[in-house]
């Protein structure tokens, strides 16, 4: 276990070591950032003096382990535009997305697992077969259209929900909520909607394709068989095995949910690290950006590390497979 | 000589029912599954003809008349020639028209970046499970990474350095959806690498590049088209969000996702058109693929065949 557990820190550690390679040189090609610093009149000495003066004008290889030396000291350079520190920027608006993407994945739980069970206990019925097909349409949505349809309708033409922006926060410690005020839950109500709709229909079939695989199980059976009401039967038994891939799946889904918040946020102005990305992109910002990746890939790497050990509590059988 | 291995074929075919028949004939059975591809071909078959049949080429700035920009559905254009079903968007290009055109570049950029994810995910998946040791190890590794990023997100930041562009595009789509057919081409090839025919084909002392390409392969084609089929969706989606974002195809090859974008502020003001028909566009080609692809998933899947 323990070996594992090194084992997969050692390899995330190789991970984030070759992206930052990728990342950095990556984004190196990227236009000449010094376009977007000096006025357009600037004279070569000017533009000559800016570059040296955020250290572009030396090798790149020499710009990388410089960088890499500052960031494993959490220094990812400052922001071409703002002039604030990378990281600050970044972690300021983390608490924004991270609140978007657990209400949006809470929601698709909530709506995905009791239909997911109803769809894989009976199968053939009707009502299972219209939420079947329903997730099908759910997940060909594209998500962008999805919110602007949403706004189009809640707030064009309805006016009873705010359109862009986080609303009310509230300041828990160092991060601000909007989940704790009616005003931020207005505002948070049609992103994590627009966010979570995918992923309910992921979670749906997920839970029915488990459902489906487990009422066959010989302990389901035998559990029947001893006569146990069929309510305690789908409550302890079957619930109980459901979760384990639901939670696999589901952690997994918060990591992409995490990136595609990016498109959420642009659509409904919520002031979030992917809405940062992308302005950053489309800037030539590049210390934002590199140190956006850079901050995702560590916290992807971290939580396929939870969810695999997490996995090992929950399930015991997996303990025995683990070869690493 | 020749005659005589066909007609002792020919009856053979039409008694036994072959596996096409059988996969076509189940396909049809469903009638969810037909419906996508009746959606699939109803807007296929016009995006591809749509210099021919769409009531307006939207990229000849010479026909467009700006006196009809922003008219709602079912307005008739100031020369009188012309109905805007769908309505005219800000530039005053007809929606219908517009929509036929972007759908084509979305399906041109998606079914390129599949056949090139396909090919060089199928190439990786085979090889990783004929050599196995080192070299699978090495590549299922590099899958395994590929896989624990989000799509978008590796999409973005490629874009992001490649610059905008429908070669650029589909570059990116082929990056982030290769390393699914590896990882089922490698699946389904360890299965087949065990069977005798393989066995038998290898005491021939065939190469492994034969063996790999001529025996393998087909017998690991069923979990690959169905992967591809609902492939094409995962890319037509995701090219229409990078080109929503701005990081997609260019202005002057407008997406479906780009006309969607397009009509984001008109939509603020009411002007739903722009945006709505395109995205009901991009809804139901994704819609009708999922539908045939998720049919076709369990007519292939080995444990549903009887």
């Amino acid at each position: 276990m323990s070996a594992f557990v090194i084992n997969r820190l050692l390899q995330a550690f190789f991970v984030l070591l070759v992206m930052s390679v990728l990342v950095f040189v990556g984004i190196y090609l990227v236009g000449d950032p010094i376009s977007m610093l000096v006025s357009p009149e600037a004279t070569d000495l000017e533009r000559d003096a800016v570059r040296e003066s955020f250290g572009l004008d030396r090798p790149i290889f020499v710009q990388y382990i410089t960088f890499l030396g500052s960031a494993l000291q959490g220094d990812f350079g400052r922001s071409f535009l703002t002039g604030e520190p990378a990281l600050q920027l970044i972690l300021e608006r983390m608490p924004a997305t991270v609140e978007l993407v657990g209400f949006a994945m809470f929601f698709s739980v909530v709506i995905g697992v009791p239909l997911g069970i109803i769809a894989g206990l009976r199968p053939e019925a009707t009502f299972s077969k219209v939420i079947m097909t329903g997730s099908i349409f759910g997940f060909s949505l594209p998500t962008f259209w999805v919110g602007m349809v949403l706004i189009m309708l809640f707030a064009v033409q309805l006016g009873i929900l705010p359109t862009s922006g986080r609303g009310e926060t509230v300041q828990v410690g160092p991060i601000e909520l909007s989940i704790l005020t009616l005003d931020g839950l207005r505002h948070l109500i049609l992103p994590a909607l627009t966010l979570g709709l995918t992923k309910a229909s992921l979670i749906i079939r997920v839970t029915r394709a488990a459902t489906r695989e487990i009422q066959a199980m010989d302990y389901i059976k035998f559990a029947r068989a001893k006569g146990l009401s069929s309510s305690r039967i789908l409550r302890v038994h079957l619930l109980k095995n459901v979760l384990i891939p639901i939670i696999t799946v589901a952690g997994l889904e918060f990591g992409q949910a995490l990136a595609f918040a990016v498109v959420t946020e642009t659509v409904f102005s919520w002031p979030g690290m992917g809405k940062l990305l992308i302005d950053s992109i489309l800037t030539l910002d590049r210390p934002v950006v590199v140190a956006y990746v850079l901050i995702m890939v560590l916290f992807l790497v971290l939580l396929n590390l939870v969810i695999d050990l997490l996995y090992m509590v929950i399930d015991p059988s997996s303990r025995e497979k683990v070869r690493d | 000589m020749t005659v005589q291995p066909t007609s002792a074929d020919r009856p053979a075919r039409t008694r036994a029912d072959t596996p096409f028949r059988r996969i076509v004939r189940q396909f049809f059975e469903n009638p969810l599954a037909v419906f996508g591809l009746i959606i699939l071909v109803g807007l296929t078959v016009p995006s591809f003809l749509a210099p021919w049949v769409a009531p307006q080429n939207p990229y000849d700035i010479g026909t467009l008349d700006i006196f009809d920009s922003q008219l709602p559905p079912l307005s008739t254009s100031s020369s009188g020639d012309i109905t805007y079903w769908l309505g005219t968007d800000g530039q005053a290009r007809d929606v219908l028209s517009a929509i036929l055109y972007g759908m084509r570049t979305s399906l041109i950029v998606a079914f390129s970046a599949v056949a090139g994810a396909l090919f060089i995910g199928t190439a990786v998946g085979l090889i990783a499970a004929y050599f196995g040791g080192v070299v699978d190890a090495i590549l299922m590794r590099t899958v395994d990474i590929q896989l624990s990023f989000p799509a978008i997100l590796v999409a973005l930041v490629l874009l992001s350095v490649l610059g905008q562009g429908i070669d650029k595009v589909i570059i990116a789509l082929i990056v982030v959806q290769w390393a699914y057919f590896a990882r089922t081409a490698r699946s389904s090839a360890i299965v087949e690498r065990n069977r005798e025919y393989v066995l038998a084909a290898r005491s021939l002392s065939l190469g492994s590049r034969r063996i790999i390409f001529r025996h393998m392969l087909p017998n690991t084609m069923p979990p690959l088209i169905v992967i591809a089929t609902i492939d094409l969706a995962h890319a037509i989606t995701a090219e229409a969000t990078l080109s929503f974002l701005g990081i997609g195809v260019p202005v002057t090859e407008p997406s479906l996702g780009m006309l969607i974008a397009n009509g984001f502020e008109f939509m603020m003001s009411g002007e739903y058109w722009i945006s709505l028909f395109p995205g009901i566009a991009l809804t139901l080609i994704v819609l009708g693929i999922n539908l045939v692809g998720d049919h076709l998933r369990d007519i292939l899947n080995p444990r549903n065949a009887q």
